[in-house]
C-alpha cells in the first residue's frame, strides 16, 4: 500500500458518505424553504385512526399550494368545502395531486368524499388562509337565525295528504296561487302545512277539495326550483346524505344501522336514528328555512353532521329542494 | 467430491487478493446504506414510495435471498457496508495494511481490542436479534423511517462494537442477518478452505490468523487451518492475502456440501434452523394469508393482541417446531428402536431443515419481490416520493410481474427444498445411525419435512 492510495481511498470514502446526504438534504432543505411552490403531503386513514393527517393546515393568501394525497389504509376522498375544485381520490399507496390557490382569507374546511367507515363524516381538516391584509369578507346571517327559528323543537304536520301532492295535477285545475304565494321568501319561510292551512283558507280555493290545495302546494314548492337545481340537489344528497338518510329519503341509509360503538365518541342515548324524508308527518311541518339550518348547522349529537363550511349556501338550497321530491310530485 | 479452485486462474487468483475491488464495492454499499438511511429519514413516509423501503426490502433482500445466499453463500458479508467504517476505525486504514508496529496513536487509542466474552461466544444473541427484528417486522418492512433508524441501530452498534472488541465480533456474534447467512452458506457451491491441513499444522506463525504485512489476521476470528463450515467465514478474503504458502483455495463445489457431515451440531446453530423455517412460516401467513386479524395484531405493535401475536411466533419458532421435531425423533425412535441421545438426534438431524428453511425463505421472497417489483422503477426516479422523475420512470404504473408462473416456481422450490431435505436427512442417517430399522427412524422426520412443507405451499400457493 502506498500513501497516496490510502488518502485517495479516504477521500473516496468521505465522498461516499457526504454525497448521498447531500444529494438528499439540499433539495429537502430547498423543499422546505419555498414558499411560492408549497407542497403539502396529506395523509387519509379512517377517523379511528386519525383521519386526515396533518389536519390543520396555515396558508397565506394568493399561494400556489399542491396538495399530494394518499391513503394509507382504504379509499378517501379530498375535497375543500365551498370551493369549486373537483373531488380527488385519495388511494391507499398510491399519490393523486391536487393544486388550489386560496385568493380570499378565511377558514376552509376539507373533508373525506368517500364513505370510509361509520365515522366517515368526522374525517376534516381546516386550512386557515392567512393574509397580510385584515379580511373584508362579511358572514351571511343564516335564514334560520334572522327568522329566529328553533330548529330542535320538532315540527309536526297537523295536516297530512292522504296522496303525494302533484305539481303537474295543480297545473291542470286552471287556479293559481295568488303571486305572494309564489315568492321565493313566502316559499323559504313556511311550511307546507302552513302554506295548506292558508291556501284552504283563501275563497278562490273553496270549492277545490283537501288533495287539489295539496296539489297547489306542490305547484308553489315546484315554481321555486329548477330542474338543474334539483339534479345538482340529487347528486349532493347522493354523495353526503344518502349514506344516512338512504337513497329513498327513507332514513335507512347503509351506516344508519352501524353499531352505537362504532361511531366514536357517540352512545346509544345520544344517537338518534337519522330524519326519514318521506315521513309527511314530520316532513309538511318544516320550512325551507329550517331543513336549511339543519344542514347548515348539524344535529347537535345525533350523529348529522354540520355542512356549513362543506356546502356553498346555493348548494344547500339545492339539497332542500331535492329533499321535498320525497313528499311532492313535479 | 470434485472441486474447482478458482484461485488456479491466475486473474481470479489477482482480482480476488487485490484490496481495491472488494474496498470499491464496499465502499458503493456504504455509500447505498447511506442513502437508503437518509431517504428512510427525509423521504415520504409512505414505503412503497421510499427508496429505503424498496430498495432493503424488495432490491437488496431479492439480491441476497435469491443469489447471494444461494450461490455465494456469505458473498454479501465481504461486501457488506455495516461494519466497514468500524473495521476501517479499528484499522486506522480504509484501503491497506496498516502494519500493527506502525499502528496510528488512534487505533490504541480508541480501540481497546477486548475479547469477546466466552459465554457470548455463540449465535444466541444473532438468534435473539433476529427474533427481535422479526416481532417488529410489520413496521421495519414498511415504514421507511422505522427502517432508517433500524439500519442506523445496526451501524452505530458495528462502530462501537469494532472500537472496544476485536476483530469483526459485531458479524460473527451480533449482526441479526449474519446468523442465517451463515446458516444457510453452508449449502453454497463455493467455500474457502485450506488446501493441505497438514501444511497448516507446521505453519508456526498461523498468519492467517495473526496476520502480517500482507493482511490482517482472520477478522472472523476463525483459524482457517481447522475451517470445516461455511458458517463462520465471512470471505473476506484476508487469509488469502497472509497465507505465506499460497495454502488457500476458493472452491467451487456441489450444492450443500456442508450438510452431511459426521460432526456435532451445535444447538444454537439448530434453533437457527428452526428459527428460520419458523419464521418463514409465519411470515407467509402474516404478510400472504387472508386473516385480517393476524396482519393487524402484527402491525398494533404495543397492544394486547400484538402481545398475543408476539408470544404465539415465539413459542412457535422456539417451542413448537422444535418441540415437533423431538417428537419426530422419539418416535422414530420407538417406531425403530434405535437409541440416540434425544439432543444429539435432536441437532443431528435438525440439519436436513437448512435447505427446506433456505428454499421456503426463496419461495416466500420470490411471492412478494416479484408482486413488488415494479415499485424499484417508481423509486428509482423518484427515491424520496417528493414527485421527482429523475430517469423519466417515476410514473410507471404498479403491476406484479410473473404472476402466472410464480406460483408454480414456488411449488418447484419448495417441493425441492422437500426433496433435498430428506435426502439430508438419509446422508444424517448413514453417518450417524448404524441400524438397520433406519428408515423406520427416519419416517416420522420425513413427515415433519413433508408437514412444513406442506404447509408453507399451502399457504403460499393456495
Amino acid at each position: 500500500m502506498t500513501k497516496t492510495s490510502e488518502i485517495l481511498a479516504r477521500v473516496w470514502v468521505g465522498l461516499l458518505i457526504l454525497a448521498p446526504i447531500l444529494v438528499l438534504l439540499i433539495p429537502a432543505l430547498q423543499r422546505a424553504n419555498r414558499p411560492d411552490e408549497r407542497v403539502i403531503e396529506i395523509h387519509g386513514k379512517i377517523p379511528e385512526e386519525g383521519g386526515f393527517i396533518p389536519s390543520d393546515l396555515t396558508i397565506p393568501a394568493g399561494e400556489r399550494v399542491t396538495f399530494r394525497l394518499i391513503s394509507d389504509d382504504v379509499m378517501h376522498g379530498f375535497a375543500i368545502g365551498q370551493g369549486d375544485i373537483p373531488a380527488t381520490d385519495m388511494e391507499p399507496g398510491k399519490f393523486s395531486q391536487v393544486s388550489v390557490t386560496f385568493d380570499r382569507p378565511g377558514k376552509y374546511t376539507y373533508y373525506c368524499t368517500r364513505w370510509c367507515g361509520p365515522n366517515h363524516w368526522r374525517m376534516r381538516g381546516t386550512i386557515e388562509v392567512t393574509s397580510s391584509s385584515p379580511s373584508v369578507t362579511q358572514e351571511q346571517t343564516p335564514l334560520y337565525i334572522s327568522l329566529g327559528l328553533n330548529i330542535d323543537t320538532p315540527h309536526p304536520s297537523l295536516v297530512i295528504p292522504e296522496q303525494m301532492p302533484s305539481a303537474f295535477q295543480a297545473s291542470q285545475l286552471g287556479l293559481i296561487p295568488d303571486s305572494s304565494y309564489l315568492l321565493r321568501d313566502y316559499y323559504r319561510q313556511h311550511s307546507p302545512a302552513q302554506t295548506w292551512q292558508s291556501l284552504r283558507n283563501e275563497p278562490a280555493f273553496v270549492d277545490l277539495s283537501d288533495a287539489q290545495v295539496w296539489d297547489l302546494v306542490a305547484l308553489v314548492w315546484y315554481s321555486n326550483t329548477t330542474p338543474e337545481s334539483l339534479q345538482e340537489g340529487k347528486r349532493l344528497y347522493s354523495e353526503n346524505c344518502a349514506a344516512c338518510h338512504g337513497e329513498t329519503g327513507a332514513g335507512d341509509g347503509v351506516m344508519a344501522y352501524a353499531e352505537p360503538e362504532q361511531l366514536a365518541g357517540a352512545s346509544a342515548t345520544q344517537l338518534t336514528k337519522p330524519v326519514d324524508f318521506t315521513d309527511a308527518s314530520q316532513m309538511l311541518g318544516a320550512s325551507p328555512a329550517l331543513l336549511q339550518g339543519k344542514i347548515l348547522r348539524g344535529g347537535m349529537g345525533t350523529g348529522m353532521p354540520y355542512w356549513g363550511p362543506i356546502f356553498t349556501e346555493k348548494q344547500i338550497w339545492d339539497i332542500v329542494a331535492f329533499l321535498w321530491t320525497f313528499q311532492f310530485q313535479p | 467430491m470434485s472441486r474447482f479452485d478458482l484461485t488456479r486462474i491466475p486473474f481470479v487468483k489477482a482480482l480476488l487478493r487485490n484490496r481495491l475491488p472488494q474496498f470499491l464495492f464496499t465502499s458503493l454499499a456504504l455509500g447505498g446504506l447511506i442513502f437508503i438511511i437518509a431517504s428512510g429519514l427525509l423521504g415520504t413516509p409512505v414505503g412503497s414510495h421510499n427508496f429505503a423501503i424498496v430498495f432493503t426490502w424488495i432490491l437488496w433482500w431479492a439480491v441476497l435471498m435469491l443469489v447471494a445466499v444461494p450461490f455465494v453463500g456469505r458473498g454479501w458479508c465481504s461486501i457488506c457496508p455495516v461494519p466497514s467504517l468500524g473495521e476501517w476505525l479499528q484499522h486506522g486504514a480504509v484501503l491497506g495494511r496498516r502494519a500493527v508496529e506502525n499502528s496510528s496513536g488512534f487505533k490504541h487509542i480508541f480501540n481497546p481490542n477486548k475479547r469477546w466474552p466466552v459465554k457470548l461466544r455463540n449465535i444466541w444473541l444473532q438468534n435473539g436479534l433476529f427474533i427481535l427484528v422479526a416481532l417488529f417486522s410489520a413496521i421495519v418492512l414498511t415504514i421507511p423511517l422505522v427502517t432508517a433508524v433500524v439500519l442506523i441501530a445496526m451501524f452505530l452498534v458495528a462502530i462501537i462494537i469494532s472500537l472496544v472488541y476485536e476483530r469483526r465480533v459485531f458479524c460473527r456474534y451480533i449482526c441479526p442477518v449474519g446468523g442465517f447467512i451463515g446458516l444457510y452458506s453452508r449449502l453454497a457451491p463455493l467455500e474457502l478452505r485450506v488446501k493441505d491441513t497438514a501444511l497448516c499444522s507446521s505453519h508456526q506463525q498461523k498468519t492467517c490468523y495473526t496476520g502480517n504485512q500482507a493482511g490482517y489476521g482472520c477478522p472472523w476470528l476463525v483459524y482457517p487451518g481447522s475451517l470445516a463450515v461455511n458458517t463462520n467465514c465471512g470471505l473476506c478474503l484476508e487469509c488469502l492475502r497472509t497465507c505465506p504458502y499460497d495454502n488457500i483455495a476458493i472452491n467451487l463445489r456441489s450444492f450443500g456440501s456442508d450438510l452431511n457431515l459426521a460432526g456435532k451440531a451445535r444447538l444454537d446453530d439448530t434453533y437457527k434452523a428452526f428459527i428460520m423455517l419458523g419464521s418463514a412460516i409465519a411470515y407467509a401467513a402474516i404478510f400472504l394469508g387472508p386473516w385480517g386479524t393476524l396482519k393487524l395484531a402484527a402491525y398494533q405493535i404495543g397492544t394486547l393482541p400484538w402481545f398475543i401475536y408476539a408470544l404465539t411466533f415465539m413459542f412457535f419458532m422456539l417451542v413448537g417446531l422444535p418441540g415437533l421435531f423431538v417428537l419426530s425423533v422419539k418416535v422414530g425412535q420407538l417406531f425403530s428402536g434405535v437409541t440416540i441421545p434425544i439432543q444429539r438426534g435432536f441437532t443431528t438431524f435438525a440439519q436436513s431443515l437448512i435447505p427446506l428453511g433456505l428454499t421456503a425463505w426463496i419461495a416466500f421472497s420470490l411471492s412478494f419481490i416479484f408482486t413488488n417489483f415494479s415499485y424499484i422503477w417508481i423509486t428509482f426516479s423518484d427515491p424520496l416520493g417528493w414527485g421527482w422523475d429523475l430517469f423519466g420512470t417515476a410514473q410507471t404504473t404498479w403491476q406484479p410481474y410473473l404472476v402466472n408462473v410464480l406460483p408454480f416456481l414456488e411449488a418447484s422450490i419448495l417441493l425441492l427444498g422437500l426433496f433435498w431435505s430428506v435426502r439430508t436427512l438419509w446422508k444424517l442417517a448413514e453417518k450417524h445411525i448404524s441400524s438397520e430399522k433406519v428408515v423406520r427412524f427416519l419416517i416420522p422426520l420425513a413427515v415433519f419435512c413433508l408437514g412444513t412443507s406442506f404447509s408453507l405451499l399451502w399457504l403460499l400457493v393456495a
